[in-house]
């Protein structure tokens, strides 16, 4: 006999909850749906475009009647609850249907706040919230060119008056205050989007007071207090809406400004649950999609019985688009008198950014025009990042101008259906606004499964966000409070980090054990990070478990796209000599190398082998002297170098030897993410040191330390970290740095994000005002590269981990 | 080929090793003259057996990360189960599947895919 569970409340995250449920069980329960409304699911934030003659209501369906009888859901639409029996467990609608539950949702979203004023129960005047007043703002607007009011400035009211503006009317904003948007925008930002869409036609009547509608049967004008009138024939009413709770609060549940839940989403009955917008969870509601989502999965969790997952809350920043002009906003935008404005204005361009800075930390930012940027704001607000290091830059962007890839292209809107947005994976931006449409997507990680846009190097994150703002409609937000390791997990790599090192958790299984992994043995993202922070943690106690890293670690060489391999010896410094020239020419000619190539890190590259053929080849080339050159890891891979003073007319130090030193010093060492380093002999920087992860060049009083620079899809320059006087010194900075990278990044987590996300204020505490701090950096260093300094070819040309090498069975 | 068809048309199924000899959450490859089958261990010590060939570029399963029942592929970390060779939605695709059984610890596998998926 399965459990019956009833849901009030046919709305989105209702829905999403049990699209949640089934992915999970099938077929635990009998599932009943009650809504007021008498269609399906649809997408209430899309019905802009529906008034504005954008999309038709089948457009915006997310779940159509079809899908409730394909899923076994009994549907009972336009049919309202009126009350809920809690002792015998049975829902009763306002056409007597009688309904049993063991478990019930309650997701009865929100009303349109109506102002009390004499004359709003007239006809013609009405809501912003659902299809029925849609149909009701396209009849009046098809019948004449008439005149409407919508009271009310904030989002929705813009919306609003922008789809009549389009269906002909003439529209008048009234807003209570004195600029626009005031809760996602400040004065200037308002200011710019009302002069906007003034032009378009658009007419506002600012700090007004709405006294009364009036009319005999339908509404004729509206009076303000004032005495002005305004005649009209329809009036929107778009101020405001409050959780709709009443139902919840009538059964005797605990409600303050919603139903109260607790972080499983269940209210003080313990057989009750509520999710969305009718919801307070820790002194909160939300209105925006997202956190609404977050929900539904948590209570889906319980309801399966796997009770493991906990909503915490979600920060939310508001990605917006009002009638096709970017804006975003997030935390406090407005400051005070503790906090300082960083502003950006450039009216011809119709661009208008402002952080505000507390204690050089973001605490809010406002932007107009030109949004890209937003996420970044964003990542580094709830990061609490020191911004002091790149300050004097901070509003320009995180340099999205010079990427790889896409260009200088980063106004969505203005974009051709086949301009490429994902240079990684060849995806446009038709590709992504179809599969947001078609498969009704509302997240940035939704996109990324289905198209792969921003997936690999994840450059275009900002410019898929902006549109996913375009095309969801109004609002958009990107809201975990924090962000789990992967989907294994509600933890974050930081919790995990500090949990294997306090519960001295010694292997992948016992971390997963303890932080309750919801997979039985994880995934191909979080593996290799719980693999590698083990190693980090416990030098020479962990056992590497190759089976968690990714191929090329596992083989040490690097997969191909015809699965071939790579092989890159060790060139120290990138210097090399006759003998080891031989020996590579010897096995190139010998195993009929197709392509030999010189790297950017200045090392000889062989490719087109076959993995059988690789522990053969690497015997061979360890004959003359040749090791793994780490190509393939997430570790240090190269130290680029200058001839410096030992022949070059302007070295001022001995840049080749130094570089030398370096690679004997790190080789072999496994880090977040790939670590490169160079040594320039003087500011020229032929070595280009200054985009590695860790750069010295050299000065005639002695060198300068480089850090937190790289090459690739977004072209950092590395920030200084110090000056130093002796070789020795700037092995051990180098040492202590890269100990801090390996100790602190996340994985996957190259020196640049790293450094931009901690602040480069945070780093040069640790490395260059600690002394002592520097110098147990330095050892503990050290001390795990005496386990990390054995040549890996050597021990598999010897025969170790065949298996890897050869199939198990040749057949014919 | 000749020899390869000696050995399947005789009982349908080839002797090609022990469990112990793949990693417990790993796998081995298969050589045959139709391409390579790459055959895999959970930690569960279940035996799957697929085309060595992603259904999205063709990249080596074998060479991929398991975990649970799914192999994540090496070249762009498309996930595939390993009981069906279906991609894990939204990806669409699959990978064929061989029959394998294991008696003893000795792991037989037909050379024959399973019908019904494309990529054979």
């Amino acid at each position: 006999m399965k459990e019956k569970l009833i849901l009030i409340g046919n709305g989105m995250a209702g829905v999403r909850t049990l699209e949640e449920l089934l992915k999970l069980t099938p077929d635990h329960y009998d599932i009943t749906v009650f809504g007021g409304e008498p269609y399906g699911n649809y997408n209430r934030i899309l019905l802009s475009p529906v008034l504005a003659g954008e999309k038709t209501i089948d457009e915006i369906m997310l779940n159509d009647e079809q899908w409730y009888a394909d899923n076994g859901i009994t549907l009972h639409k336009g049919k309202w609850v009126e009350s809920v029996d809690r002792a015998r467990r049975i829902v009763h609608a306002s056409d007597g249907t009688e309904s049993a539950y063991d478990r019930l949702i309650i997701a009865t979203g929100s009303t349109p706040f109506m102002i009390p004023v004499p004359g709003n129960e007239l006809d013609g005047v009405i809501a912003f919230r659902d299809i029925g007043d849609v149909d009701t703002m396209l009849e009046v607007a098809a019948k004449q060119h008439g005149k409407a009011v919508v009271i009310g400035g904030g989002l929705l009211g813009l919306e609003a008056a922008n789809g009549l503006l389009k269906q002909g009317m003439d529209v008048t904003v009234v807003h209570l205050m004195d600029c626009l948007m005031e809760r996602q925008l400040d004065k200037p930002a308002a200011a710019l989007l009302k002069a906007s869409l003034e032009q378009k036609g658009l007419k506002f009547l600012m700090q007004a007071q709405t006294e009364a509608i009036l009319g005999k049967d339908r509404v004729e004008a509206v009076r303000f207090k004032d005495g002005l009138e305004v005649a009209a024939d329809l009036v929107v009413m778009a101020v405001g809406i409050r959780a709709n709770y009443a139902l919840a609060e009538k059964i005797g549940l605990h409600c303050e400004r919603g139903v109260v839940v607790n972080d499983t989403m269940q209210t003080f009955d313990p057989r009750v649950y509520a999710v969305g917008e009718c919801v307070q969870h820790r002194g909160q509601t939300y209105g925006l999609v997202a956190p609404l989502f977050e929900q539904a999965k948590v209570c889906a969790n319980h309801l399966a019985h796997i009770g493991i997952a906990r909503y915490e809350g979600s920060v939310t920043s508001t990605k917006l688009k009002v009638t096709g002009i970017d804006l975003f906003s997030a935390g406090d935008f407005v400051g005070d008198d503790t906090t300082e404005d960083l502003i950006l204005q450039d009216p011809g361009r119709g661009v208008y950014k402002k952080v505000v800075l507390k204690d050089n930390r973001i605490k809010g930012a406002v932007m107009y025009g030109d949004t890209i940027d937003g996420t970044w704001y964003f990542e580094l607000m709830r990061d609490n990042t020191d911004v002091s290091g790149f300050r004097d830059n901070l509003l320009f962007g995180q340099a999205h101008l010079g990427d790889s890839g896409h260009g200088d292209d980063n106004r969505v809107a203005a974009m051709a259906d086949t301009t490429e947005i994902c240079g990684c994976n060849g995806v446009c931006k038709g590709d992504i606004v179809n599969a947001i449409t078609r498969k009704n997507l509302f997240t940035l990680d939704d996109v990324r499964a289905h198209t792969k846009a921003s997936s690999s190097c994840g450059s275009c994150t900002g410019l898929v966000e902006a549109l996913l703002a375009h095309t969801v409609g109004g609002d958009y937000s990107e809201s975990p409070a924090k962000k789990p390791l992967c989907a294994c997990t509600v933890h974050t790599h930081d919790e995990i980090r500090a949990g294997i090192r306090d519960q001295a958790l010694k292997t992948i299984p016992a971390v997963q054990h303890f932080f309750e992994w919801k997979t039985p043995n994880g995934c191909s993202k979080c593996r290799p990070a719980l693999n590698y922070y083990l190693l980090c943690q416990w030098p020479g106690d962990y056992q590497d478990d190759s089976q968690s890293r990714f191929i090329n670690e596992r083989a040490h060489a690097n997969i191909q796209k015809d699965a071939t391999y790579s092989v890159i010896p060790r060139m120290w410094g990138g210097g090399t000599t006759p003998r080891e020239l031989r020996a590579i020419a010897d096995v190139a000619e010998k195993y009929q190398v197709q392509t030999v190539h010189v790297t950017g890190g200045q090392r000889i590259a062989l490719y087109g082998l076959t993995k059988e053929e690789l522990p053969r080849i690497w015997g061979e080339l360890n004959q003359a002297g040749l090791v793994s050159g780490h190509a393939y890891g997430k570790a240090l891979r190269t130290v680029k170098t200058c001839v410096g003073r030992e022949w070059c007319r302007f070295g001022t130090q001995d840049s080749t030897q130094l570089g030398i030193d370096l690679e004997k010093m790190t080789w072999g060492s496994w880090t977040p993410h790939k670590f490169k380093m160079a040594a320039s002999g003087c500011p020229r920087n032929c070595a280009e040191a200054t985009i590695k992860d860790f750069g010295v060049v050299c000065v005639d009083s002695g060198y300068e330390l480089h850090v937190g620079g790289n090459g690739g899809v977004k072209v950092r320059a590395t920030d200084l970290l110090c000056h130093v006087e002796t070789p020795e010194q700037v092995l051990e900075y180098c040492a202590a740095f890269m100990q801090l990278y390996r100790e602190e990044a996340h994985y996957l987590e190259r020196t640049a994000p790293w450094i931009e996300r901690v602040g480069l204020s945070y780093v040069k505490e640790n490395i260059v005002a600690d002394d002592v701090g520097r110098r147990a950096l330095a050892e503990r260093f050290d001390y795990s590269q005496q386990f990390a300094q054995d040549d890996p070819w050597q021990a598999r040309a010897a025969g170790a981990e065949a298996h890897e090498f050869t199939p198990i069975k040749q057949v014919g | 080929m000749q020899q390869a068809e000696e050995i399947t048309t005789d009982s349908g199924w080839i002797e090609i090793g022990t469990v112990d000899e793949i990693p417990p959450l790993g796998a081995r490859v298969v050589r045959t003259p139709g391409g390579d089958i790459a055959v895999f261990r959970t930690a569960d010590d279940e035996i799957f057996a697929l085309r060595d060939q992603c259904p999205h570029k063709g990249g080596p399963l074998s060479q991929g990360i398991v975990h649970g029942k799914h192999v994540a592929c090496p070249l762009h970390d498309w996930k595939i189960h390993l009981d069906s060779g279906e991609a894990v939605a939204p990806d669409e695709g699959c990978a064929a599947r061989f029959a394998v059984k294991v008696e003893g610890g000795v792991i037989q596998l037909s050379l024959t895919p399973d019908e019904g998926c494309p990529n054979q």
